[in-house]
């Protein structure tokens, strides 16, 4: 179906699934519950989890089929991210506009970075993007504050009268499509459940299900083969007459513009741009992001940014106060020594926790999230078919990391 | 931990935890008839969103916020020894939460960047129903908090923020700050400046490049030159810069006598250190000592640049050996809760807390309006800065600041300054049109 | 003229800084192919010895003052240090202040010891893993590392000053007949360009003159063939890497009277180390030397007020601007190996 074999139709339709019922999945407990905490179904956590996705997807492109290992990426979300907003003060409050601005802005930078970057590779390259980046952060922070607001960023003002628009003075503008305001949402309230429906997030949902598809159609086609090539053997490719770099220049672009439409869309979401979305931790987090789901995999790098954000959104959250909520049906002296184990690892511990997950997903699963899944999975397999077939195949699934 | 049982049970009421307690309402921005506007508590709790940095270099500071916001919430709900509430000139507030609600509250971590920050309030918005916002320990998060809040419609009560722009061209209506700004700093240093240096004087500055360290370069060169001072030079540092050498290196080779460091946080730690290390402090230079100055001083930052601060002029926003009885009862009840004083970040965060229940309290709802138009023009005392107005015009508040100097024999690891002076309100007032900007109507969402 | 030296000195001074990270780190990365991120974390431990070690040194008993009294009115508890006890006042206040060049005895085994535990238990295992799994497991590290640091030492940062005999400057613009204060240096940074050159000329002595340094050598060219040799090169790399580790940790113990450490000291060179040692090249020790002298004085350069009028903001991106000229027109770096993490 579209193009696609069985397998992948079978993997978008997972995830066109997963994105429309996300918020009934993303809330399994009952409001009021103790366990509420751990409710991640909110609009703007799920904004995140699918923009951030769609970031990972297009850096996965660019590191997983030719092995570039950007460390500058988040430049370009950032430069997205200012074309689009930009375009929301000036132009339009429709968003459709500023999405496409910061694809095309990012997009831009993306050619002149990568045609400067890819003369090198390996470390090299890395080193050149990561030094792209940081000066994009340093300016925008400093001298260019006249464009960017500087430390402060840009929101939309009440000053602010776009060109296509008829706002009452001193009216603050929204983003909207077509007259759709991106944060109106709508709620269901099942018995103790309560369901929100998000405008952002579905736009944001519907362009990371096309992002997706054309992620696989990239890799599934000759262009994909062509860059697993490189990937594989450079030198060997070009003994045979091909030049690589237009390949790999091409795949740099398309991933930069991955990075804009996330940007734009950032934007879209909540209206504000800061320099910090540039600096190289950022750059550093979707790399984080699409190694720890699984570097090369389809799914991988969404998954991967979808527990970074988690983690950072949901497990940040959790105070003091809540453990003694949680665990005040214990005795005094067990609760006590609870909340002294648990304490340092949630609230203003929770990067302990993020880097302890980053070891140990690392060490247990050599492939990243995606292979705990496959694992899980071989586990059910093996019990439903026994096959001989299914157990070579996983023995031999399970020597490969350890080669 | 186990010392304060008893405190620590009384938490447990006072601020068990709102996951739950947000009920059946994240009702960001939904069309909400009965109540117009968002979040608006039902039930007989209300949810406020303590959104401080916990992790990057300011997680001391929002550390010691959130101690102020839970000693606020605890002394709201009737707990303790009532702390500043017994000071307050207001005395709308009872002791049983705010409007017979009990407060309760959410926190979260800004990690000092905007993005995070926002994201952070929009989980308390969204998901925890908070009705208010406040917290944060820089004027890039108080800026993106604060316009969050205006689009949301809740009320955004500012934590430790010092640029012009949070109440000048960023200024919203829905947004309060009790800090003070780069603005008075500058018009409060330059007369101690003045007695102490005398008016012939070339400063030499060093800025931290983004806007808060132009707002203050500007402030402070301003009212410096007014007394006559000259500008030899200003060079703009970069925020990511940690060793200062090779811009304090040449400040005597200009002919300058004063050095003044537009740099707060892990910034102003580290070029003052460099600036001593140097041994500027025992040069002459132009027949005089040579001087350094540091506008923006934070007690907690100034621990980190141990016995370098000493001697050194600065302004500070509150400091815990103030003597008038709001600052008494605030420091013996947090001193008496934690064991130390509070910094000026807890004492701001504290004020503001009680600030805005008592606006509930007096404008009869939590309606983002109705607490706007109870803190406009709103004058009170006893809050530890002296007779205070909260303007409407910009939403800033006017109350006497602090000089100070670092101690030059201090007696505790707490005692880092001296109170040199305290400068009136009406000193640091100005017009509020000066900043430009727009407050715009105020939102209640919904 | 004055203003010149005065940034040559300034640029050899960061230099210094810059290239003794970045050793430690190429002997890692450049050499054992290991892309460490947790190279930060080390310098940060180092810099913690330093601060633990005076913590030890002012560990105090209270003892009750009725004379002064703290900030809630109640009876001041002054806090006497055990070895005022032991040593008398003034012999326990030389120790106290002193112990910043002690923490290097303090630091070396601790640091080796930590290189060692980093690559027995954790880094030999990722030599055969991409790249990428390095990166995500050493990142992860750090980060612990940095928690555990912050959870017991807190956020802010903690002043470690120099020996009081340290404090003050040297005046070598009198020293050279330009008119006095035009070009004076901190003693300590003087101590501190020392203490690098001593180490990065051990370092180096170490790896060309010993027969132990001589298979280190070779082994980094081709492993394999040490190994055919009946070399145990796995113990020796072991060793590089708590070599590694003890440059880092004595990099961040030196740096502590320069500025205040605090737990996310790390990560703020982190970046800045690793640009350094591929600007140096790939797998050369001299080339990382070198590149940290010259990025220490073109950014001491650009800092200038004179450089900065002409060109606004230079100075926040200078590093970056000539890491990116080098890698353009040299390949490799200033003096990088061939096939040394190219793919």
């Amino acid at each position: 179906m579209f193009g696609l074999n069985k397998r992948d139709t079978g993997l978008i339709a997972i995830v066109t699934v997963l994105v429309i019922l996300a918020p009934f999945i993303l809330n399994p407990f009952p409001e009021g519950s103790a366990m509420a905490q751990f409710n991640a179904g909110y609009p703007d956590l799920m904004q995140r989890f699918v923009i951030f996705g769609i970031f990972a997807i297009g850096f996965n492109l660019l590191f997983g089929l030719t092995g570039y290992l950007s460390f500058g990426h988040a430049a370009f979300l950032g430069v997205g991210s200012y074309g689009a907003i930009w375009m929301l003060k000036l132009f339009s409050l429709n968003v459709i506009p500023s999405i496409i601005m910061g694809v095309i802005v990012a997009g831009i930078f993306a050619l002149a970075v990568g045609f400067v970057s890819l003369r090198r590779s390996g470390i090299y390259f890395s080193i050149l993007t990561l030094a792209f980046a940081q000066m994009s952060y340093a300016l925008a922070y400093s001298v260019l504050t006249p464009i960017t607001g500087g430390e402060t960023g840009l929101q939309i003002k009440s000053t602010d009268s776009p060109l296509l628009s008829n706002l009452e003075p001193g009216e603050i503008g929204r983003a909207s499509l077509f007259g759709l305001d991106m944060r109106s949402s709508f709620e269901i309230e099942m018995g103790d459940w309560l369901f929100t429906f998000n405008t952002g997030y579905y736009l944001a949902g519907i362009v990371m299900i096309l992002a997706f598809y054309l992620a696989i159609r990239i890799t599934r086609s000759p262009f994909g083969m062509m860059l697993r090539a490189i990937k594989s053997n450079q030198q060997r490719l070009n003994y045979t007459g091909l030049n690589a770099r237009p390949y790999t220049l091409a795949v740099f672009v398309i991933s930069g513009m991955y990075a804009g439409l996330a940007g734009g869309l950032m934007v879209a979401m909540d209206t504000q741009v800061g320099p910090e979305r540039m600096f190289w931790t950022a750059s550093g987090e979707v790399v984080l992001m699409t190694i720890l789901g699984g570097a090369g995999t389809l799914i991988g790098p969404v998954l991967g940014a979808g527990f970074i954000k988690y983690m950072e959104n949901i497990i940040s959250k959790i105070n003091k106060g809540i453990l003694e909520q949680w665990f005040a049906f214990m005795p005094d002296g067990i609760e006590d020594l609870l909340i002294t184990l648990v304490y340092p690892f949630v609230g203003k511990g929770w990067h302990l926790t993020l880097g302890l997950m980053f070891m140990a997903v690392v060490i247990f699963l050599p492939g990243g999230l995606v292979e705990g899944g496959q694992r899980i999975g071989r586990v059910f397999r093996r019990r439903d078919r026994k096959s001989e077939h299914a157990e070579a195949d996983a023995a031999k699934q399970r020597n490969t990391p350890a080669e | 931990m186990s010392s304060s049982k008893l405190t620590r049970r009384g938490l447990i009421k006072t601020s068990a935890i709102a996951a739950g307690a947000g009920l059946a309402l994240p009702t960001y921005l939904r069309a909400d008839g009965h109540s117009g506007f968002t979040n608006a508590p039902t039930g007989d709790t209300v949810t406020l969103g303590f959104n401080v940095p916990q992790s990057g270099p300011y997680a001391e500071e929002g550390a010691d916020e959130l101690r102020a916001y839970e000693l606020a919430v605890e002394h709201l709900n009737g707990g303790g020894d009532g702390g500043m509430m017994n000071t307050f000139s207001s005395k709308a507030l009872q002791g049983n939460g705010i409007m017979g609600k009990k407060v309760e509250y959410v926190t979260g971590d800004t990690q000092t960047k905007s993005d995070a920050a926002r994201a952070s309030a929009k989980s308390m918005i969204e998901k925890d129903g908070a009705v208010m916002i406040t917290g944060g320990s820089s004027s890039g998060v108080a800026v993106a908090v604060q316009a969050l809040c205006q689009e949301a419609g809740v009320i955004f009560m500012a934590g430790l923020t010092h640029s012009n722009d949070t109440t000048g061209k960023d200024k919203k209506a829905n947004g309060f700050r009790h800090f003070f700004n780069s603005y008075m700093s500058g018009a409060a240093l330059a007369p101690i400046l003045s007695a102490n240096y005398g008016n012939d004087r070339k400063a030499y500055h060093l800025t931290a490049d983004y806007n808060w360290g132009y707002t203050t370069e500007e402030a402070v060169r301003t009212s410096t030159e007014a007394l006559g001072w000259e500008t030899v030079a200003a060079v703009k540092t970069p925020l990511t810069q940690t060793d200062f050498s090779s811009y304090i290196a040449p400040v005597l080779q200009s002919g300058a006598d004063v050095l003044v460091l537009n740099h707060y946080g892990g910034n102003m730690v580290n070029s003052l250190t460099n600036a001593v290390q140097f041994g500027l402090r025992d040069k002459q230079v132009n027949g005089k000592n040579f001087e350094i100055i540091v506008p923006l001083y934070s007690r907690l930052m100034a621990k980190g640049a141990g016995a370098n601060v000493k001697g050194i002029f600065g302004s500070t926003n509150w400091h815990w050996s103030l003597q008038d009885e709001g600052s008494k009862a605030f420091v013996k009840s947090f001193g008496t809760k934690y064991g130390f004083p509070p910094s000026q970040a807890a004492h701001t965060c504290y004020v503001q807390a009680l600030l805005y229940a008592d606006a509930v309290e007096r404008g009869g709802s939590f309606n983002p309006c109705a607490v706007g138009e109870a803190l406009k023009d709103f004058q009170f005392d006893g809050m530890g800065n002296g007779p205070t107005l909260y303007r409407g015009e910009d939403h800033q508040c006017f109350k006497d600041v602090l000089v100070v100097k670092g101690k030059e024999n201090p007696e505790s690891e707490f005692d880092l300054l001296e109170i040199v002076e305290v400068t009136p309100a009406a000193q640091v007032t100005y017009d509020a049109s000066i900043f430009g900007g727009d407050l715009g109507e105020c939102n209640p969402g919904a | 003229m004055d203003a010149i030296l005065l940034q040559i000195l300034n640029g050899l001074d960061k230099g210094s800084a810059y290239a003794l990270i970045a050793l430690g780190l190429t002997l890692i990365f450049g050499t054992l192919g290991v892309v460490n991120f947790a190279h930060g974390a080390l310098f940060m431990i180092g810099a913690f010895c330093a601060v633990t070690l005076s913590r030890i040194l002012t560990l105090s008993h209270q003892v009750v003052d009725e004379t002064r009294k703290d900030f809630l009115g109640n009876p001041l508890q002054v806090d006497v240090p055990y070895v005022y006890d032991w040593f008398g006042e003034a012999g326990g206040s030389a120790i106290i202040d002193w112990a910043v060049p002690l923490s290097i005895l303090f630091a070396i085994p601790i640091m080796l010891l930590i290189g060692i535990i980093m690559e027995r238990g954790l880094i030999r295992h990722f030599y055969k893993r991409p790249h990428a799994d390095q990166i995500l497991v050493t990142f992860g590290l750090a980060i612990v590392l940095q928690e555990v640091i912050k959870y017991y030492y807190g956020a802010n940062p903690i002043p470690t000053p120099a020996p009081a005999a340290f404090t003050g400057s040297f005046d070598f613009g009198a020293a050279l007949g330009f008119d006095p204060n035009t070009i004076i240096y901190p003693y300590w940074r003087i101590i501190y360009f020392a203490f690098a050159a001593l180490i990065i000329g051990a370092v180096f002595a170490f790896l060309q003159f010993t027969t132990y340094g001589m298979v280190v050598r070779a082994g980094m060219a081709d492993r394999e063939t040490v190994q055919l040799l009946g070399i145990d090169i796995d113990k020796r790399f072991t060793m590089m890497f708590g070599i590694a580790a003890a440059v880092a940790g004595l990099a961040g113990v030196m740096y502590t009277p320069i500025n205040s450490p605090n737990y996310h000291m790390g990560m703020d060179f982190l970046v800045l180390s690793f640009v350094v040692v591929v600007v140096g090249g790939m797998g050369s020790l001299p080339g990382a030397v070198l590149a940290g002298f010259l990025l220490g004085i073109l950014e001491s350069f650009a800092s200038m007020k004179e450089v900065l009028e002409l060109l606004p903001g230079i100075n926040q991106i200078i590093i970056y601007l000539v890491a990116i000229i080098i890698l353009l027109t040299r390949p490799r770096g200033l003096m990088g190996r061939k096939g040394v993490m190219e793919e």
